[in-house]
This record gives structure tokens, C-alpha cells and sequence, in this order.
């Protein structure tokens, strides 16, 4: 059980030195640098050599790799190039932000997938099912920034029930934060509950056909007592990858959302780094956020491990 | 494939895909599905033709006014025609999107077949490096190539194909998994078949349905990810009309002009609403159940 969780951890760290090798290349090896693309008409003479200086891009790539890695193990990204700032010092209160954001919808987003999950598998093709998943197809389809922009259009301008932008500092405390999320919080849970929602439902009616649930029927075993006992407990173990990813997979997503809400979060970090052509804090960005695709992803191996002995001879072979 | 027994005359391709169509247009949603895509199929082909007004049009006097006789859907924050911006504004969704599918599906589904039958160590370290790169948030990535390489179709179409791929080696690589070790294979091997023999008439056929959905699944996502760099300013460049960038420059005057933001609205809508129920009636009409697979 050690090894397994120990084998799992380094291949997470594998899949992290990947990530770290892929965005240095990638950058190394696309034209325009950080000094010609942030320098853009200016790039020539003095003003480019005293920037390669100043960054250090006049030694070789693979020393600026290993320096810059042995930095960010010890938790330094070194500088951003617009306004001079330490990155983590920019990272910070943005990372803050992002994650009231997240955390906000997830507690509120997981109690009401499982419940529209089981509801609608339990119901399967009656009326409850056709409503709700007719609802949650259609939040999964929709792209982020149009469910966001109806939401703004419906709640906050016609019914003028919410803001509809948020207008806080990034600095801002988490008090201060919290009634302007509302609107934000409703539109990333809509999407990842949907898709959880989904994903619950499948596994419940997969679990629902399975010879012992058939069995347990057979015996004569009361329907909810059942439900509660046979079914959920083995439909939701498989259900924990799938909300891991669906997280994981949403990263994109609040990207979109923070940019239409206004919300000073590392999504809108992204956009502002790129647009300002920051590659150090964009490279820092790819860092964090497949650390946290990894972590997350590693959470909910371990935790399906720990719940299901079965499953760790098949973990092993994956 | 092992099942047929008497040598029936193979079909031709043509009956094949009329099959296939009808049997999705007999449920319901495959058919709304169908007529929805086919519709702005047909639209983003036929459009300019009749399109009632120029879309780059500018004329201040005609700011903001409100859907009328003459401007069906309104007018947009610089008076141009949200009527004609909006039928036009598929078009370079349509086309990029496509053909970066079938970039997405040919390198995909290429590299998949062969880590699913060469397997061992080269396997091992092209799956962990795909891993890695979805790890990496699809945005992130694609806007810094966007905004080292320019936002021209011709980076664009190969872009997004290189990212959206990465899932479909995965489906190709499991469904050759599965069809490695069947006998037929097997009994290839033993006339003497080389590896390239093999895939192009042992596993290709087999795994071809299920490449096929995943990359008609893959365009859906596609389309919402194009979508999305344009609606953030890095998608097609203005005054080329086009759904995302329209719904981003309409949003600050959401509360003067709704038809402005509404009208692309509804035509993105629909059209990854169409996209979404055709491919899910292709993946049934072809037997292959995708309920259970995770959005990766």
C-alpha cells in the first residue's frame, strides 16, 4: 500500500517535470522571446541586450532550465517582467481569490450533483429525470461565457436582484469578497454540477443493473434501504475520479468565468499576463495549474484506493 | 468482421453512411440534431449571398437602434447590422473548427494505434507525456501560442488541432488494446502480415467507429474552445464577424442593447446544441456508448 501511494506520488511529480520541460521548450522554441515580445518595436540594440542581461537569457538554455527548476522547488518564480514585482508576490492574493472562488463552488456544487444525480437515475426516464437532464445537458453544452452573460443579463440587469461585476481590489479580504461571488459562484457550479450530475447518474444506473442489486431485489430487501445500503455506497466510489476530473477540467473554464465577471483570480491573471506578453508569470502559471491538475487527480486516486481494496491490484496494472 | 461467416457482398461506402444516417434520424434528438447542423452547414455556406447589409459597415448615426423592419436583429455599438454580423459569424468557427478536427483525429488516432500496438516502453513514455499536456489547461496553452504565433486561421486550425488531439490518442490507443489480442490478429501475425498490414486491414476497421465519434464529440469542444479564445480577444480579429468576439464587444451595452449580445448568443447556442446531439446520435448509431467516459 506504501509503494503504491509512494509510486503514485513520483509519477504525479514525473508528470509535473513534463509539464515544467514542456512550457520552457515551448517557449525556447516558438519565435519571439520574452525580451523582443515584451520589448515588441523597441527590441534592438542597448535596450534588447541590457533586458537578455537582466533576465539572464545570455547563458544557455539548459543552465537557465536548471536554475530557474531548483527556483521553483524552493518555491521561487523569480521576476515578472511588467512592473518589475516578484512573481509570488503577484501569485499571491490572486491564488487567495481563485481558490474562495473554487472552494465556494464545490461546497456548494457536489450536495446538489449527487442529489441530482442519484434523483435522476433513480427516476430514470420519468418525469424528474427528463427535467433535470434536459437542464444539465444543456448547462454542459453551453459554452461558460454565454451561461455567464445570461446570468448577468437575467439576474443582475433585468431582475437587478445581484451585481453583475465584481469591483473588488485583489487584495481584497475574504469578507470582502464574499457577496460579490455570489453570481460568479452560481455560474462555475452550474457547469461542474451539471457535469458531475451526469457522471452520478450513469454510475448509479450501472450499479442498479448489477447482478447483486438484482439479487438484493429478488431477496425481497425494502427499496430505499437498498438504494441506501447496496447501491450508493459502490455507484459513488467511481464517481470520485470523475468529480476530480470534472474539477480538474474546469480549470479552463473559470479562466473564462473570472474574465466575464471581472474577478481578480489567476484566470484573469492568465489573460493579463499574456496580454501583456509576461512569459516568466505565464510559466509560473502552467506550474501551478497542472500542479493542482496533478494534486487533485492524485487526491482521488489515493482516496478510491483507500475506500476500495479491490481496486489496488488494478491500479497497479494501469 | 469475425462474425460474418457467408461472403455477402461488402456494401459500398455510400449505403454504409446512408445507413448510418438514417438510423441517427430515427430518434428524435439525432434528427433535431441533424436538421440544426445541416441548417448552419447550409447558412454559413450560402450566407454572403443574401446577407441584407455590408457586416463592416460602420454608421454611428445607427447606434444601438432596436430590432426594426430594416435591421431585423438591431444595430451594434458602431451601427453595423447584428442581422448579418450574426448569419455571417459562423462561417470561420465552422471552417477552422473543422479542419482542426481532422487534424485533431488524424494525429490522434495515428499515435494511439500505433502506442496501443507497439506497447511496452515507447507506450509507457508517450502516455506519460500526454498526460502531462493535459495537464496543462488547454486555454492556458493555446493562448500563448496565439499570442507568440499570431492570430491568423493558419495557426489557429493547426493549434487547435495539436491540443484537442491528445484526448483521441487515448480512445485510439484503448479500443487497439482491445482488438490486439483477438484471434484475427493474431492469426495475421502468423501468415506473415507486416505491422503496417495489420493496422491498415486488421485494426483500422475496428477501431475506426470509435475514433470516429471521439472526433465528432472532439468538435463540439472545439468549436467551445474557438469560441472562447475569440470571446477573450484572441480568436479571429475584428471586423471579421464572428459569435465570440460579437458577444464579447455587445456585453458592456448589455443593458441598452440585449439583441446585440442575444443574437450570437442563440446562433453559438444552437449550433454546439446541433453539433453535440449529431454526434451523440452517431456514437449510438454506431453502438458505442460514451455515457460513462469523464469530460477529459
Amino acid at each position: 500500500m506504501l509503494i503504491l501511494v509512494l509510486k503514485r506520488i513520483l509519477l504525479g511529480l514525473i508528470t509535473l517535470f513534463i509539464v515544467s520541460l514542456i512550457t520552457f521548450v515551448g517557449v525556447e522554441v516558438l519565435p519571439g522571446d520574452a525580451c523582443t515580445t515584451y520589448l515588441e518595436r523597441e527590441a534592438y540594440g542597448a535596450a534588447l541586450e541590457a533586458c537578455y542581461k537582466r533576465l539572464g537569457l545570455d547563458i544557455p538554455a539548459y543552465e537557465r532550465y536548471v536554475s530557474w527548476a531548483i527556483g521553483v522547488i524552493q518555491g521561487d518564480f523569480g521576476y515578472s517582467l511588467s512592473g518589475e514585482m516578484k512573481i509570488n508576490d503577484v501569485l499571491g492574493p490572486r491564488v487567495k481569490n481563485s481558490l474562495v472562488l473554487a472552494s465556494a463552488s464545490i461546497l456548494i456544487g457536489i450536495p446538489i450533483a449527487l442529489l441530482l444525480g442519484i434523483i435522476t437515475a433513480l427516476w430514470r426516464d420519468k418525469m424528474p429525470d427528463i427535467i433535470i437532464s434536459t437542464f444539465t445537458i444543456f448547462s454542459m453544452t453551453i459554452p461558460e461565457f454565454i451561461s455567464a452573460t445570461l446570468l448577468i443579463l437575467i439576474v443582475a440587469i433585468w431582475l437587478e436582484w445581484l451585481p453583475g461585476i465584481v469591483i473588488v481590489p485583489t487584495g481584497a479580504s475574504i469578507s470582502e469578497l464574499l457577496p460579490n461571488i455570489i453570481l460568479p459562484v452560481i455560474a462555475i457550479s452550474m457547469i461542474m454540477t451539471a457535469h458531475m450530475a451526469r457522471m452520478v447518474r450513469s454510475s448509479v444506473i450501472q450499479v442498479m443493473a448489477s447482478d447483486y442489486v438484482q439479487m438484493a431485489i429478488l431477496k425481497g430487501v425494502p427499496y430505499w434501504k437498498m438504494v441506501f445500503k447496496h447501491v450508493l455506497p459502490n455507484a459513488l466510489l467511481p464517481a470520485i475520479n470523475v468529480v476530480a476530473l470534472t474539477i480538474a477540467w474546469l480549470l479552463g473554464g473559470v479562466v473564462v468565468t473570472e474574465v466575464v465577471f471581472n474577478y481578480p483570480g489567476l484566470g484573469r491573471l492568465v489573460i493579463e499576463s499574456i496580454s501583456n506578453r509576461d512569459l516568466p508569470v505565464v510559466q509560473a502559471l502552467a506550474i501551478i495549474l497542472a500542479s493542482i491538475y496533478v494534486i487533485i487527480n492524485l487526491i482521488a486516486d489515493l482516496l478510491t484506493l483507500m475506500l476500495n481494496p479491490r481496486l489496488k491490484s488494478l491500479q497497479i496494472k494501469k | 468482421m469475425t462474425l460474418v461467416i457467408k461472403q455477402e457482398k461488402p456494401k459500398s461506402t455510400f449505403s454504409k453512411i446512408v445507413e448510418i444516417i438514417s438510423t441517427m434520424a430515427s430518434r428524435p434528438s439525432g434528427l433535431i440534431g441533424l436538421i440544426i447542423l445541416v441548417f448552419h452547414v447550409t447558412l454559413a455556406i450560402t450566407s454572403p449571398l443574401y446577407a441584407p447589409h455590408d457586416y463592416k459597415a460602420i454608421d454611428p448615426s445607427l447606434m444601438l437602434q432596436a430590432p426594426s423592419s430594416e435591421y431585423w436583429f438591431g444595430t451594434d455599438s458602431l451601427g453595423r447590422d447584428v442581422f448579418t454580423r450574426t448569419i455571417l459569424g459562423g462561417r470561420t468557427a465552422l471552417t477552422v473548427t473543422f479542419f482542426g478536427s481532422l487534424i485533431a483525429l488524424l494525429w490522434g488516432g495515428a499515435l494511439g494505434i500505433f502506442c496501443g500496438l507497439v506497447g511496452g516502453k515507447i507506450d509507457d513514455v508517450v502516455m506519460r507525456i500526454i498526460d502531462a499536456f493535459l495537464s496543462i489547461p488547454w486555454i492556458l496553452a493555446m493562448l500563448l501560442i496565439v499570442s507568440l504565433l499570431g492570430t491568423s486561421t493558419i495557426v489557429l486550425i493547426p493549434a487547435l488541432g495539436f491540443f484537442y488531439g491528445k484526448g483521441i490518442v487515448r480512445v485510439a490507443r484503448a479500443a487497439t488494446h482491445d482488438v490486439i489480442a483477438k484471434d484475427f490478429i493474431v492469426s495475421a501475425r502468423a501468415r506473415g502480415h507486416g505491422n503496417f498490414s495489420i493496422i491498415w486491414n486488421e485494426i483500422l476497421p475496428n477501431v475506426r467507429d470509435a475514433i470516429m465519434v471521439e472526433g465528432a464529440m472532439r468538435w463540439s469542444w472545439m468549436l467551445l474552445g474557438f469560441s472562447s479564445l475569440s470571446f477573450l480577444g484572441f480568436g479571429v480579429s475584428p471586423p471579421t464577424p464572428d459569435w465570440g468576439l460579437m458577444i464579447s464587444n455587445a456585453r458592456g451595452l448589455m443593458s441598452f442593447a440585449y439583441w446585440a449580445v442575444l443574437a450570437p448568443i442563440f446562433g453559438l447556442s444552437s449550433l454546439i446544441i446541433g453539433i453535440n446531439l449529431t454526434a451523440d446520435a452517431f456514437a449510438k448509431a454506431l453502438g458505442i456508448d460514451r455515457s460513462t467516459k469523464a469530460p477529459v
